[in-house]
């Protein structure tokens, strides 16, 4: 079964996407911060990755740095997953290694629209 | 809805567009009917219906008609599809159609998301310099939200990569609004897919997908009879995966691609 890191700071997004990826047939871990995510990620390298921007501690463009520059880190698939909603953003996101991006809210076909497009689905 | 109000509804639907509605779909009816009647000034979709009884506007008619045409909300939708398009198809049209433009026909383009999902697809694709892009809905409204080429969070999120939607969108205090470059290549018209339309004349590709289960029988004969009437020689009509058309052959690994026969004497 293929797994999926939620990293978001919001226990309630989390649920609601665990829900969604569950359905969609994906094993789910969760994390709160960039630094549990990178713990998560240095144990078991996940498939895809959802991941919130505004965290504490470690945000998710920071995590994403890391990661990508991380041996092994180029191969989860990292969809980012915030309010944020300015292209500006989602153009920053997506040339520090995002895959794909979703802006919040989002529901059922969004995720598995863009984890299609991600070559996640 | 009201039983007299259901059947004109049907019947006006039939008659002036083709389309087969299914009566007991009183929620299809209703969820597309309250928002004429809330938008033409009418507190119920009842009185809305009773005008549109007695009045005998035209405009009120079509607003009725107009609204229950199906309608795609959803760029680049069935992903493999498009794939074939850019990878296979289009090249091979292209190819054909050395000596004029390209010549592309959304036919029920809604609003807007295929032929700028087609648009966007052959801006990708320097080969591609000659093209025309025309598109074409029933629903006057639908057109008028394509042509301003502006989309909600959620609309721009359905089938449009974050890659494309950096590239080829701007965000504006009303939504996402697609760049001048792209929405200046597409024409508009509003046409009625039974009615006679030698007028627009030929095209190397059509593209008119999943329409055809929502006629009647005569109304299908028309709608492939005119689609078919609208393709070049050797030119390419794209259906929905299911559908077929009576005369145009179809490979079992292109789903949905009809070749007009001309391809054949081509390639022979």
């Amino acid at each position: 079964m293929k797994i999926c890191l939620v990293v978001d700071d919001s226990r309630v997004i989390r649920k609601v996407a665990r829900r969604i990826l569950e359905d969609l047939g994906f094993e789910v871990a969760e994390a709160g911060d960039g630094i549990e995510a990178l713990a998560w990620c240095r144990t078991v390298t996940p498939h895809v990755i959802l991941l919130d921007w505004n965290m504490p501690n470690m945000n998710g463009l920071e995590f994403l740095k890391v990661l990508r520059a991380d041996a092994g880190g180029e191969s989860p698939r990292v969809i980012f997953c915030s309010v944020e909603n300015d292209l500006d953003r989602v153009r920053e996101a997506l040339a520090a290694g995002a895959d794909e991006y979703i802006m919040k809210p989002f529901d059922g076909d969004i995720v598995a629209s863009k984890l299609t497009m991600a070559g996640a689905l | 809805m009201i039983g007299r109000d259901i059947e004109l509804a049907v019947k006006l639907c039939g008659e002036r567009a083709g389309m087969n509605v299914d009566p007991e779909k009183h929620y299809l009816l209703e969820n597309r009917l309250a928002p004429v009647a809330r938008r033409e000034g009418f507190s119920s979709i009842e009185e809305l219906m009773s005008a549109v009884r007695n009045r005998g506007e035209e405009r009120l008619t079509w607003a009725v008609v107009e609204a229950m045409w199906p309608a795609e909300t959803s760029f680049f939708r069935d992903p493999a599809t498009f794939e074939l398009m850019a990878s296979d198809v289009l090249p091979k049209l292209a190819r054909r159609a050395e000596k004029g433009p390209l010549r592309i026909w959304s036919a029920i383009c809604g609003a807007g998301q295929e032929v700028y999902s087609l648009a966007m697809l052959l801006s990708e694709q320097t080969s591609f310099s000659t093209t025309e892009l025309f598109a074409s809905d029933l629903c006057e409204r639908r057109l008028e939200k394509a042509q301003s080429g502006l989309y909600s969070q959620f609309e721009v999120q359905r089938g449009l990569s974050a890659h494309r939607l950096v590239r080829h969108f701007e965000s504006t205090e009303e939504g996402f609004s697609l760049s001048p470059r792209i929405r200046q290549t597409v024409r508009w018209r509003r046409v009625n897919l039974i009615e006679d339309i030698t007028r627009l004349g030929q095209f190397d590709l059509v593209v008119c997908r999943n329409l055809s289960a929502h006629l009647t029988e005569a109304a299908r004969g028309r709608l492939f009879a005119n689609l078919t009437g609208a393709l070049a020689p050797g030119g390419c009509l794209v259906l929905g995966a299911g559908e077929a058309a009576p005369g145009l052959s179809c490979a079992a690994e292109r789903p949905g691609f009809h070749f007009h026969p001309g391809a054949q004497r081509a390639a022979a």
